[in-house]
């Protein structure tokens, strides 16, 4: 379909011949090699800690490689910075956006952009993009006011405004719908077709088989391989990526599921401010052993949800949440873990754990309680340390210690880590939000296999995702949040994923509305 | 209150604002890059003293000011590089520098204690300049004029330009910015050097404009109500020039109520004298109840920068 225009005498794109990175104690790239082609949409897979970062922040100039040459359309590059990566063409969409909260959208993409734009003609500009790949996005927001997905849009809008000859894209999918991931897929073929290569970093397998044309794997900072993702499987791309084989998450489709855990009834929060989304009127029940999915599109109420499961936020009925048939929805968040209910929110750093303290230290912040960590208002450091290590240790964090700091491992490591300090502590009921978010294959199967051993051991859990690959492989009842407000809870084999994309858009509960948008959509398509 | 009194008033009311609006102003531009200095009272002080000896010696005011900005600067320089350059912690390092300016303008300000200087005047004609009800617009010191073409000024920089949303970037995420490749560093050394001349210029106003003698220890404190008027703000230019007078006028009415006379005596002058603080803590609950992230501090503010790649 997309095949390259290019001919044999027109250079790579991007060359890199060499490429070697030394970080004290880590070789980051050792001999990278591997070139893009004009047009070319080129994955790059790997786990995280492969190398890959590090790899395109050299192409992107922010740091220089120690040895090794990288040539753009036959041109060496050298002693570049970001900006002279700009001018050069090449755009980037980063994994952690850098983004600054307290500037608008439109402050935000002309901070990004070294031509000098009057902020009428650069508006006008965004708005063209915003159209042309059907994207919105109020110029005038305040970042901090967003959520993760328009965040995530601006990165995107930001990079296209440069008419970018290159485009690194991290990981850009995580929080769109599937509707949108096909039009950002859509934009991306175009781009392509236009003779824009593409350098697609993702750990969604499926995304990359329908993407793209070439893919380069990273393993432990050296190029493992090279293969065309259409001709490969998602299986066989995962095991080259880990170099190892994968175990499948093994669930019992049909067995049984236990007395209801929780049991969510008419619970509803106010808005944060006037940009945040209120829950109304959320209704569930989880049964022991069940997993409820719920699925939607960031920044529909996931976050109101998740405080007000676990308490942050402040709740006005106590019958409102019942615990394994017990009122607890005006308990704190600790009295909450006591009577059996852990959460594991969506932000790894500085709300699921603090990137300043070590690993021992977090694992006392929510597991004090129900693992005495701390007794007398005096802590148990030996204890700390124990449970710490024990973590570590079932879920094969890559870590130094119980005495690393949390800010020092990557981001799915420390996810396993946070992981495994709320499933070890055994919780009746576990309530997670995007658990595998930003995580490489090898981590999120082993997050997966862990909750549902939990499952499996009688726990009920509640898994809030963007993911719906995820959602699909682990939820047994799913119901789809949007605008706060959540579809009737079913059966996960009752839904399509259409289905699922037109709810989390906004066609609630109405069978014949859903019927007919399909048929719309179907019509489009045709 | 009588005209009189009440031009009066204004005019002692101009004088006491218009150092801690130059030494805010400049300390807003460092803020909003990220960086906090304390130093605000040692850098007035060493402007204080050069202005003084400068203009003494040449008979010049203007280069007086100007001699002034460029000894705030220098002195900011020091921070600059402790902080910025060697990554110490910004608190005691500005500490450092207070203490560093009292003792270096008492030293050096010694020779000139009991010489007498020239006021830095009004340059309208005298028609204008000494009228007894026009003298409210046109009497004032040049110094004064500049301080509000600098509200503008800081202002149009902030909001209105590339420069300064750079700035404001930097002081929002400095690791962002970094990665965006704006020169985080050289930006702060920049506001930091900015922030030097306008306390340096601050601090002259108290021998040029306020007090033509040269009195160990003169601001008095200035720098510090300066610092809490920047927070006063919420980092605002407008709201600077406001919270200045407003603080101008707490600190007139504390002369006055020292003074035993006129309306002033209801409170004590120790009470006027706490009121910029205490008004600074009553902004700060007021802006934490409304939490409105527009007007809350930069995200980086006092944080070194040490970019970890």
């Amino acid at each position: 379909m997309n095949e390259p225009i290019t001919s044999d005498a027109a250079p790579p794109r991007l060359e890199l011949q060499g490429i070697t990175k030394q970080f004290p104690g880590v070789l980051a790239n050792d001999r990278v090699t591997f070139a893009v082609k004009p047009g070319e949409i080129h994955a790059l897979l790997g786990e995280n800690g492969a190398g890959k970062s590090t790899l395109v922040k050299m192409i992107y100039g922010i740091m220089a490689p120690d040895s090794g040459a990288m040539r753009f359309d036959g041109e060496v590059m050298e002693n570049t910075s970001p900006r002279a990566a700009r001018r050069r063409g090449i755009g980037m969409v980063f994994q952690h956006f850098s983004l600054f909260e307290a500037l608008s959208v439109l402050e935000n993409i002309a901070l990004g952009l070294d031509e000098k734009l009057s902020h009428q003609r650069l508006e006008a500009r965004i708005r063209e993009v915003l159209d042309q790949y059907g994207l919105t996005l109020d110029p005038h927001r305040i970042v901090s006011t967003l959520s993760v997905g328009e965040r995530q849009r601006i990165e995107i809008v930001r990079a296209l405004l440069l008419n970018p000859r290159l485009l690194i894209m991290d990981e850009p999918t995580s929080v769109l719908t599937p509707q949108e991931v096909e039009a950002l897929f859509e934009v991306l073929r175009q781009l392509a077709a236009e003779g824009c290569s593409i350098l697609y970093i993702s750990h969604k397998l499926d995304e990359i088989k329908a993407l793209c044309q070439t893919a380069t794997i990273l393993r432990g900072g050296q190029v493992v391989g090279e293969c065309d993702p259409r001709q490969e499987t998602k299986r066989s791309m995962a095991e080259k990526m880990i170099g190892a084989g994968l175990r499948d998450v093994d669930k019992d489709r049909n067995r049984s599921f236990g007395e209801p855990r929780l049991v969510v009834k008419g619970l509803s929060t106010r808005a944060e401010d006037e940009f945040g989304v209120a829950i109304t009127d959320i209704g569930f029940t989880v049964r022991a052993g069940e997993f409820f999915g719920v699925a939607g599109v960031a920044g529909n109420g996931q976050n109101a949800l998740v405080e007000a499961l676990s308490g942050e936020v402040a709740g006005t009925s106590a019958e409102a949440i019942m615990l394994n048939g017990e009122p607890i929805g005006l308990l704190s968040p600790s009295a909450r873990r006591r009577a059996g209910l852990c959460t594991v929110p969506e932000e790894r750093n500085g709300h699921a754990a603090i990137s300043d303290f070590t690993l021992s230290d977090n694992t006392v912040l929510t597991a004090r309680d129900r693992m005495h960590l701390a007794g007398g208002g005096l802590l148990r450091p030996a204890a700390a340390r124990d449970y710490a290590a024990r973590v570590i240790g079932e879920f094969s964090v890559k870590a130094l210690g119980p005495g690393a700091v949390a800010g020092a491992l990557s981001g799915g490591n420390l996810q396993k880590f946070i992981m495994g300090r709320e499933i070890l502590q055994r919780p009746d009921v576990l309530v997670v939000s995007q658990p595998t978010w930003g995580v490489d294959a090898g981590a999120a199967a082993a997050i997966h296999r862990a909750l549902v051993e939990l499952a499996a051991a009688g726990s009920a859990v509640v898994l809030i995702s963007q993911d719906l690959d995820e959602l699909l492989a682990l939820s047994d009842t799913l119901a789809v949040i949007n605008l706060g407000r959540l579809s009737d809870p079913r059966p996960v084999s009752e839904f399509s994923i259409e289905e699922i994309g037109l709810l989390m858009g906004g066609v609630h509960g109405d069978p014949e509305a859903t019927r007919e948008m399909t048929e719309v959509l179907h019509a489009h398509q045709a | 209150m009588s005209i009189e009194l009440t031009i009066a008033i204004i005019i002692t009311l101009v004088g006491a604002s218009t150092p801690i609006l130059f030494a805010a102003l400049g300390e807003l531009v460092v803020e909003k890059s990220g960086v906090l200095n304390l130093g605000v009272e040692g850098m007035m002080l060493t402007g204080a003293v050069v202005g003084f000896a400068v203009t003494f010696e040449t008979g010049s005011p203007w280069l007086g000011v100007v001699a002034a900005a460029f000894a705030g600067a220098a002195a900011s320089m020091i921070f600059a590089v402790v902080t910025l350059t060697l990554s110490a912690n910004q608190v005691a390092t500005g500490l450092a520098l207070t203490i560093f300016g009292t003792g270096f303008s008492a030293l050096f300000g010694k020779a000139y204690t009991g010489k007498p200087l020239a006021l830095f005047r009004s340059v309208f004609p005298p028609e204008l300049a000494t009228h007894p009800y026009l003298k409210v617009i046109f009497g004032y010191s040049p110094l004064v004029y500049f301080s509000f073409i600098m509200v503008v000024a800081v202002w149009w920089l902030l909001r209105r330009t590339r420069p300064g949303l750079i700035l404001r970037a930097v002081g929002e995420n400095d690791l962002s910015a970094h990665s965006i490749g704006y020169p985080v560093i050289a930006v702060r050394y920049a506001a930091v050097a900015f922030g030097g001349a306008m306390a340096g210029i601050g601090g002259a106003c108290f021998p040029l404009v306020l007090t033509p003698q040269w009195v160990e220890g003169l601001t008095a404190g200035r720098g510090w109500i300066a610092l809490a008027l920047v927070v006063f703000a919420a980092w605002r230019p407008y709201r600077l020039l406001a919270g200045a007078y407003l603080f101008g006028l707490v600190g007139t009415m504390e002369l006055y109520a020292k003074a035993a006379g006129g309306p002033f005596r209801i409170l004590p002058s120790e009470l006027w004298a706490s009121m910029p603080y205490l008004a600074t803590i009553l902004v700060l609950v007021l802006i934490s109840i409304r939490r409105n992230s527009n007007t809350s501090a930069p995200a980086c503010l006092g944080k070194p920068f040490v970019p970890t790649s």
